[in-house]
């Protein structure tokens, strides 16, 4: 016999409030599978961007007049035309190159800065820690796009400036996640041992304190990829990022609003591209959070 | 509770400072700092931009200059708008409440769909819901804003025609049905990322509360389960819903810059794009620490209302 | 009952009348068994699980940590995690206040909300998180009358400051607006148990209820609890691993080892002549002073570990960690539950002639 025991309100198959009897393979399982469909995304997506422009019958600057808004699936361009007649394949994947690398490249300098930061701050503490943790928590006081924009406003924005204005305004979260873990690890055995034999202080924070934090570094680096992905298609959409003809997802947007009653495509398949490739990223951060710390589960 | 309000205001009173050197600091930054504008338009002659430097107090020390912006700046003088010839706090004043409206709104449908996602999501653990409401919402934090309003306009009114592709009401009609109207749009739009935030916090802040023991405590007094739900875990798991809503500010903020953008509405997000545009300095960097202040003055209030409603730091 | 022949065995395998309840009998435990369901195979928590508990009585539960006895007490109550991932079996019966026996583990959930908090309740060992922090002590008092009784909320708060005077806490007025953070831990584990009380329950099950506290405020709540019962006349099932507590409080014992009870005699039998060697062991692992007070023998600590519950020993679950063990007899099937004197039960196969080697 078994009873209905501990069912909350009435038959025994309604779902109820405790749950610490969960099944931890069942759900890595589950998340597994997103964070795998996130990573083939990523790698196909990266491959194309690589490769396909060399596959295709089109540049992405080749201008053909008379095939202008031709839609998608309609002819030889697979996935239509632009204002100028220019294949939106070709050119999304010309465009992923330059929003993927951004992406990629604002997240090591963004990475580097934040790790520095956060060692230091965490690893000496006192004044120092003080006075560098106060610094970011400023910088988070700056809606990120405000400060994007304020900035790239003033400077001529090339690809480079706008990696490092993205790196510069996303490495606080970085910083503050080393920052604890730092200030927890060097309490530790190991830690204190290594610095009573002397070592330096470099050594101690490089070789004995960074790769005991690595795993919420690794979490944390993925997913500043995504922000960095929609914080470019964010200032290139607005005009301020990235310059035509140059092409970024971003900024394939930039115009279609103007085109959305005739030629929806243009504006919905860069976003498609920009959703894709960052729910891809978080994906794959949420499903490495999940296996480098089983502790966590949803923040 | 006096020495944590103390303590609290004394940091929100340090951070300001930081913020507003960093504020300083991007101003100098720019090539030809705070005279790009004059230098940019390309008729003042060399000699004469070194007047208006001299003027402004350009060659003075770094520090001088700072602590006299900064006077200005807490007396309420933010300098003259470029494009409006009136002072920026009162230009920000003025498209201030588009914005406020758009926000609150947002983050009130926001709070609502997105803390019943959390607390169900959270009692119906691993269930269909829960696992579409995860993946659901990591799309939605995946999506760019402006994307998400494209679509919106281009289903919603090029599509259907329900709703107005843009603006704050209709000129010429203003009334309190089309300004709520033109309101949903946007609001639906700026809404998506934080409905995604609040549900996910709800979510882990139930799934914390709900292993509580003084839930088990309320189990055992055999009130009913509805009853335990919400005056004993939901109660509960609210309580740092509210740090999240300070912490959420700059997303939101952010957020609203796009939105209002891509619905041409009338707020301090795209005063801030057109001041950029026309090189309107004083305005930009007027808004950037107006928003900066904002965040610092949300968390701050975050912190305090968390005082209020938490018995353990009123009390204290 | 005459007196038993000290050292006769009862061979006979015991079983309880399981048709009908004594007049006196408030609880009635019978097989009860509790298992989880996790991704490592099915945890049997607690094992054939049975006893009584009679009007006015103490029945103390002892065991280890994961012996099955707080599982075993939420099971009566129903507040073990929901079925998938928890199975309960067997039968559990409560005869309310009103002499209606009720089936617990058969009725649907709302009637059993219904007897949850009002003819059973329970205290629980961590009065720290046990109270709810943003609710005010009156408002957590009164919540329970509410809900079974048909007074007014005006009504259940009257009788939650009743109640806190009733458990000896002093300032009633002032401390029905109080938090639980302002409380110190005896204080709240008195607060738990006016919300036990509330609707004056006919058995109470207290789970550790003094295990987080000092020594001088457990004597003091341990107290509370034998006064109430005085007045009430409730069933107490005091679960504990504090022999000295369950000297102080307990008429009768059930040992718990492993999910299963291994022994079960009145108090005084039990710490007198202890016959299963587990129970023999935990009471050598009780610091005693003799009259002169010196330290009697060595403190010993029995050898081992408790079992995995995923992989218990064939035979008896002590057996791997008895020095008695006699691998044929022991490790061949599982002991039966054997009567040994009056209301004296042990789960041993060695147990008599062990007792004969070895008399008191």
């Amino acid at each position: 016999m078994t009873s209905p025991v501990g069912a909350i309100d009435g038959p025994p198959a309604k779902p109820a409030l405790t749950s610490r009897w969960d099944s931890p393979a069942l759900r890595r399982f589950r998340r597994h599978r997103l964070a795998v469909f996130g990573a083939v995304t990523i790698l196909v997506l990266t491959l194309a961007c690589i490769v396909g422009p060399f596959l295709l019958p089109f540049t992405d600057t080749f201008i053909d007049i008379r095939q202008r808004f031709a839609p998608p699936l309609s002819g030889a361009h697979v996935l239509g035309t632009d204002q100028l007649g220019r294949d939106m394949l070709a050119r999304l994947l010309m465009a992923g190159r330059i929003s993927l690398a951004v992406g990629f490249a604002a997240m090591a300098i963004s990475m580097v800065i934040g790790v520095c930061v956060g060692l230091v701050a965490g690893y000496y503490g006192g004044a120092i820690g003080a006075v560098l943790m106060r610094f970011v928590d400023a910088m988070l006081c700056f809606p990120s796009i405000f400060l994007l924009l304020a900035v790239s406003a003033f400077i001529h924005p090339g690809v480079e400036t706008i990696i490092l204005l993205i790196a510069f305004t996303a490495w606080m979260e970085v910083a503050r996640i080393v920052e604890a873990q730092i200030k927890a690890l060097r309490e530790r055995d190991f830690a204190v041992a290594a610095e009573a034999l002397g070592a330096s202080d470099a050594r101690v924070m490089i070789r004995e304190l960074l790769p005991n934090a690595i795993a919420p570094i690794v979490v944390a680096a993925t997913l500043n990829v995504a922000h960095a992905i929609l914080a470019e298609s964010y200032i290139s959409f607005l005009g301020y990022g990235i310059q035509p003809p140059t092409p970024s997802w971003g900024n394939m947007l930039d115009n279609a609003q103007g085109y959305l009653t005739s030629a929806p495509w243009l504006a919905m398949l860069p976003g498609a591209m920009i959703t894709l490739a960052v729910t891809s990223f978080n994906f794959i951060g949420d499903g490495l959070r999940d296996a480098l710390d089983p502790r966590t589960d949803a923040r | 509770m006096g020495s944590f309000l103390a303590r609290r205001v004394g940091q929100a009173g340090v951070l300001l400072l930081i913020v507003s050197i960093i504020g300083f600091s991007i101003l100098h930054l720019a090539p030809g700092g705070p005279l790009s504008q004059f230098a940019a338009t390309g008729d003042m002659t060399q000699e004469d931009l070194d007047r208006v430097a001299r003027q402004m107090g350009l060659d003075r020390p770094l520090p001088v200059q700072y602590a006299e912006w900064l006077w200005r700046l807490l007396q309420g003088d933010w300098g003259v708008s470029y494009r409006d010839k009136q002072p920026v706090l009162r230009v920000i004043g003025s498209h201030l409440g588009a914005t406020l409206e758009l926000m609150l709104s947002s983050t009130l449908l926001a709070m609502m769909i997105g803390c019943w996602i959390g607390v169900l999501g959270a009692i119906r653990r691993y269930s269909v819901f829960d696992t579409l409401a995860t993946v659901g919402a990591m799309i939605a934090l995946s999506i760019p804003t402006f994307w998400f309003g494209l679509v919106v306009i281009y289903v919603f009114s090029v599509g259907l025609g329900w709703l107005p592709a843009g603006n704050r009401y209709t000129i010429g009609d203003g009334s309190w049905s089309d300004r709520l109207h033109h309101l949903i749009g946007p609001c639906i739009v700026l809404a998506l990322v934080s409905t995604a935030v609040w549900s996910r916090y709800m979510r882990s802040s139930m799934l914390d509360v709900i292993n509580h023991d003084y839930i088990r405590t309320a189990r055992s007094k055999g009130i009913p389960e509805r009853r335990i739900l919400f005056q004993h875990a939901v109660r509960n798991a609210l309580l740092p819903m509210i740090t999240i809503a300070g912490l959420h500010l700059p997303t939101l903020l952010s957020g609203a810059l796009v939105t209002e953008t891509v619905f041409t509405w009338p707020g301090m997000g795209r005063l801030f794009l057109d001041s950029i545009g026309y090189r309107d300095y004083p305005t930009v960097m007027g808004i950037l620490m107006f928003t900066a202040m904002l965040v610092l003055l949300g968390s701050l209030l975050a912190d305090l209302l968390y005082g209020v409603a938490d018995p353990r730091i009123r009390t204290a | 009952m005459t007196a038993t022949p000290a050292l006769v065995p009862a061979m006979a395998p015991v079983t309880r009348s399981a048709a009908s309840m004594a007049e006196d009998v408030v609880l009635d435990v019978e097989d009860l068994s509790v298992s989880f369901v996790s991704p490592q195979g099915i945890v049997p928590a607690a094992r054939e699980v049975s006893f009584e508990v009679r009007r006015g009585e103490t029945l103390a539960m002892v065991g280890e940590s994961g012996s099955g006895k707080s599982v075993t007490s939420l099971a009566i109550l129903r507040l073990t995690p929901p079925a998938p991932q928890c199975r309960i079996e067997g039968r559990v019966r409560l005869r309310a206040g009103d002499r209606r026996v009720h089936d617990l583990l058969a009725l649907p959930e709302a009637r059993m909300r219904e007897l949850r908090g009002s003819a059973a309740a329970m205290v629980f060992q961590e009065p720290m998180t046990s109270l709810n922090p943003v609710h005010k002590i009156g408002d957590q008092i009164a919540e329970a009358v509410r809900f079974h009784s048909a007074l007014s909320k005006r009504g259940a708060l009257d009788r939650a400051a009743e109640l806190l005077d009733l458990v000896g806490i002093p300032d009633v007025r002032r401390r029905m607006s109080s938090y639980p953070h302002q409380l110190s831990g005896g204080m709240r584990q008195r607060v738990m148990i006016a919300i036990a009380l509330s609707c004056e329950p006919v058995l109470l099950i207290a789970d550790e209820p003094t295990t987080a506290l000092d020594v001088t405020i457990q004597a003091q709540i341990l107290e509370l609890l034998h006064d109430l019962q005085q007045r009430t006349q409730m069933a107490l099932l005091f679960i504990t691993h504090n022999l000295g507590v369950v000297a102080e409080i307990a008429d009768r014992v059930i040992v718990m080892y492993a999910g299963r009870v291994v022994e079960e005699a009145a108090v005084l039998p039990l710490f007198k002549r202890p016959l299963m060697p587990y129970t023999q062991g935990l009471l050598r692992s009780v610091p005693r002073l003799d009259l002169a007070g010196r330290r009697c023998d060595e403190l010993a600590a029995i050898p081992g570990n408790v079992p995995d519950p995923l992989a218990l020993p064939p035979g008896c679950s002590f057996a791997p960690r008895c020095a008695h063990r006699v691998p044929e007899l022991c490790d061949a099937r599982v002991p039966l539950l054997e009567g040994a004197g009056a209301e004296h039960f042990v789960r041993c196969a060695r147990w008599a002639s062990l007792a004969e080697g070895a008399p008191p």
